[in-house]
């Protein structure tokens, strides 16, 4: 096989991803790196540029507290929060977030990110906590910061180098190891300390469209449960691995809604134009107390939505041309009513071509003018994010001074938004119980946890020791998919047919027919039970060893096959966490058939797991559900 | 196929360090054909629509068609990106419907490359252990803002 040189980096902070979350650390860890002579270096395996969950753009900053306006307050936030998760939220955490996030708003202005302004010099808000935005750029301008910062700083940043396992000894994380997607180069991070983020997960669960339309997913499909292995495979203590996020969009291309239901105050209806909302609004009742709150969680939106798709009520519809048409007839004549539908015209096309351009191509293609037809809205598939209304991820200690006396002995270890692995850092998508974050607060949790880092590396300044033989072990481990490949690819006459290994794409295919089949994804109607779950994990425990016989012809297939083996993790850490929580909270992600009803005398608490890679053990764990601000 | 490549406009970006179209794909699917010196799309059914590769490409010779497995055919979408706008173009699968041209500003106020991560506002003290971050309490607030916040904020 060929042979695969060993860089290793020596480094004080390691930041292992390079979206938003990794940008803000990037920028807040070089400041306070400069001060203190450490050095930070930035692992991304793509381009900072376009890499991670805002690669496309976007055309709102969903997280802007406005603290400053008077109009809002930190605790205004919390419950926002904790009602649209049904209760399951970390206030210390979303009270972090929220608390730093108006400030990372104003530096993105700063940089140069165009907010829309009134005339007053006001932004623009799509929502209550929503500002609008000329995002098209939007990484880039953040990436470009992170650049500056790092350079400024004495940093570094590694381009198209993946990375596959995190290096801990004892209880402490030491740094990562990756190889690069371009040459035949393996890299060893040493570093005091590792802060993980690099996303969410997607294709875990299979999507709607499977031919073509495989990658629309409404979460990029680079995003690939990477911070969920490294976090799970390093021993950290995982929170909320039931809880997937369901988004409804425009069917098919996945476009957004936001600006339709809270900027244009668009309705949607089934077929018939009856209101969902209204019409179901019954079954509010069997998910008190967090049935009836405004807004109502994201989740129950979604669920009275299934409601008429499984009566055969379908299409769903956006009702666009009503909503166009109220606000043209609010204008005081027709001059200005024309000026208005041509503004909202502009604004319209601008939310789809800012971040989810196929959404455009798509009504380009069915001549939907969106003043004269109403479209479709459906479900998406399952998708594993920190942020949004997801909730995945690892669990975090919070800063000292958010707790109070209740709190302090559980959500509280010493330094903010660090795992319960020594060193060990997770920001945005990787770390959980602390939804609602978006971008704006993924890259506020990246500063937070920034700072925390450089703390516990201030405190704790050892160079970190490492074993040369198991380095050359996990080297071997990582790149095995090559030499299987190199192996057996002369047994047949076509190299994807071949009894001795599994090739990335397959693997895929199996992990997503397996999730969708057994823990209730699109073609289950989001429906599972404790029977379906267990036989789930019995195929998946097959799947699982088969993963030692993956093969890879070249290295962007190496990095698919460990892209599948960190979504595979997150489906095992999914499937045991629904199994354990003995309910049904969120009826609009997931439907436990044998356990249909919420239940908060018993089920008021965090579903907690440690995976222990020694013996291959799940330890579940409940964890109590502490309130910080009274409701 | 998402992103296709026009051969008689695609370069190769031989006269560049680096091919645009592969630095920048999200995914790693763009690769350069040494042999033809032509880029392509080397796994359709990954690709998010994102166009960073059509918005890179120095000779415009990335476009998108829309996966086949749900858009009819006909329509198309097609970007041009300046350092400080984006123009886009819709033309709709019936003819009869007006094409849509929308300019959007992309960046306002710095030049291109220029961000300055550091002292856009002061922070109010260096310890490593306080809730303050970079530019904090200062950047909480906005000239608009009717209350002023002169420290991190607790429940």
């Amino acid at each position: 096989m060929t042979q695969f040189e060993t860089v290793t980096v020596e480094t004080d902070l390691l930041i292992c991803g390079g979206g938003m979350a990794a940008c803000g650390a990037a920028v807040e860890a070089s400041y306070w790196a400069k001060q203190h002579g450490l050095k930070v270096t930035l692992v991304d395996k793509a381009a900072m540029d376009r890499s991670g969950a805002v690669a496309m753009g976007l055309s709102a900053i969903n997280q802007y507290v406005d603290l400053n306006s008077g109009n809002n307050t930190l605790k205004d936030y919390v419950d926002y929060v904790r009602n649209d998760l049904m209760g399951i939220t970390r206030e210390d955490l979303v009270a972090s977030i929220a608390r730093h996030v108006d400030s990372t708003v104003h530096l993105f202005e700063k940089w140069g990110l165009p907010i829309w302004k009134d005339k007053e010099g006001n932004y623009v808000h799509e929502g209550r906590w929503q500002l609008m935005i000329n995002g098209e750029s939007y990484k880039i301008i953040v990436a470009e910061a992170a650049k500056n910062a790092l350079a400024d700083a004495g940093g570094e940043y590694y381009e198209r180098v993946f990375i596959t396992h995190p290096l801990v000894e004892g209880n402490k994380c030491v740094g990562a190891v990756g190889f690069s997607v371009r040459e035949n180069k393996f890299y060893v991070f040493k570093a005091k300390a590792t802060l993980v983020a690099m996303g969410g997960a997607v294709h875990v669960f299979k999507p709607r469209s499977t031919g073509e339309g495989f990658g629309r997913s409404w979460y990029p499909p680079f995003n690939s449960g990477a911070s969920a292995f490294f976090t799970i495979y390093g021993g950290a203590e995982m929170t909320c691995q039931e809880v997937r996020f369901i988004p409804v969009r425009f069917k098919d291309a996945y476009g957004p809604v936001g600006a339709w239901f809270l900027l244009f105050k668009a309705m949607a209806t089934n077929a018939q134009g009856g209101n969902y909302m209204k019409e179901n609004a019954p079954e509010l009742d069997k998910w008190m107390p967090y049935g009836k709150v405004k807004p109502a969680p994201a989740n129950i939106r979604n669920w009275l939505m299934m409601l008429d798709v499984m009566d055969g009520k379908g299409p769903i519809y956006m009702q666009t041309a009503n909503a166009i048409q109220k606000i043209a007839d609010e204008a005081p004549d027709e001059k200005s009513a024309a000026k208005k539908l041509k503004e909202l015209e502009a604004e319209a096309w601008e939310d789809f071509l800012d971040m989810t351009i196929s959404q455009a191509i798509l009504w380009a293609s069915t001549n939907v003018e969106p003043e004269k037809k109403p479209s479709e809205i459906m479900a998406c598939d399952p998708y594993f994010i920190g942020s949004h209304s997801g909730a995945s991820g690892a669990w975090v200690s919070g800063p000292e001074d958010l707790q109070t006396d209740e709190t302090k002995n559980e959500y509280f270890w010493g330094y903010p938004h660090m795992t319960t692995v020594g060193g060990m850092f997770a920001a945005g998508d990787a770390s959980g119980a602390s939804s609602h974050k978006f971008s704006s607060g993924s890259h506020a949790e990246g500063r937070i946890a920034a700072k925390a880092a450089i703390s516990y590396i201030v405190d704790n300044n050892e160079a970190p020791k490492l074993d040369d033989a198991k380095l050359e072990q996990i080297k071997d481990e990582v790149l095995k998919p090559l030499a299987v490949f190199q192996e057996f690819k002369g047994a047949t006459t076509d190299p994807d047919i071949n009894p001795n290994y599994i090739r990335p794409k397959q693997f895929m295919y199996r992990l997503q027919k397996i999730m969708d089949e057994y823990a209730g994804g699109v073609s289950s109607q989001f429906k599972t039970s404790d029977k379906l779950l267990e036989k789930g994990m019995e195929l998946l425990t097959f799947l699982k060893e088969d993963a030692s016989n993956l093969a890879a012809a070249d290295l962007h297939e190496l990095m698919r096959c460990w892209e599948d083996v960190h979504r595979m993790y997150q489906a095992d850490a999914h499937m045991r966490s629904i199994l354990f929580r003995e309910e049904t909270r969120w009826p609009g992600y997931y439907f436990r058939t044998d356990k249909p009803q919420l239940d908060n005398d018993n089920w008021l608490a965090f579903c907690n797991c440690i995976y222990h890679k020694d013996t291959g053990e799940w330890e579940m764990k409940k964890r109590p559900v502490k309130y910080l601000a009274a409701s | 196929m998402p992103s296709f490549v026009i051969p008689d406009k695609c370069d190769g970006c031989k006269a560049l360090d680096k091919t645009a179209c592969q630095y920048i794909c999200p995914n790693d699917l763009m690769v350069l054909n040494k042999d033809t010196m032509k880029a392509f799309n080397q796994d359709p059914s990954m690709c998010w629509e994102c166009y960073s590769c059509v918005k890179i490409c120095p000779n415009q010779a990335i476009e998108v068609r829309g996966y086949q497995d749900f858009v009819p055919m006909g329509a198309s979408v097609t970007a041009m990106r300046s350092s400080e706008d984006i123009m886009w173009t819709l033309q709709f699968r019936d003819k009869g419907i007006k094409p849509k041209r929308f300019k959007f500003p992309i960046r306002r106020g710095v030049a291109e490359g220029q961000a300055q991560p550091f002292d856009l506002y002061p922070t109010g003290d260096a310890d490593l252990k306080s809730p303050t971050l970079m530019c904090e309490p200062a950047g909480l607030n906005r000239e608009q803002g009717s209350v002023k916040i002169d420290k991190v904020l607790t429940l």
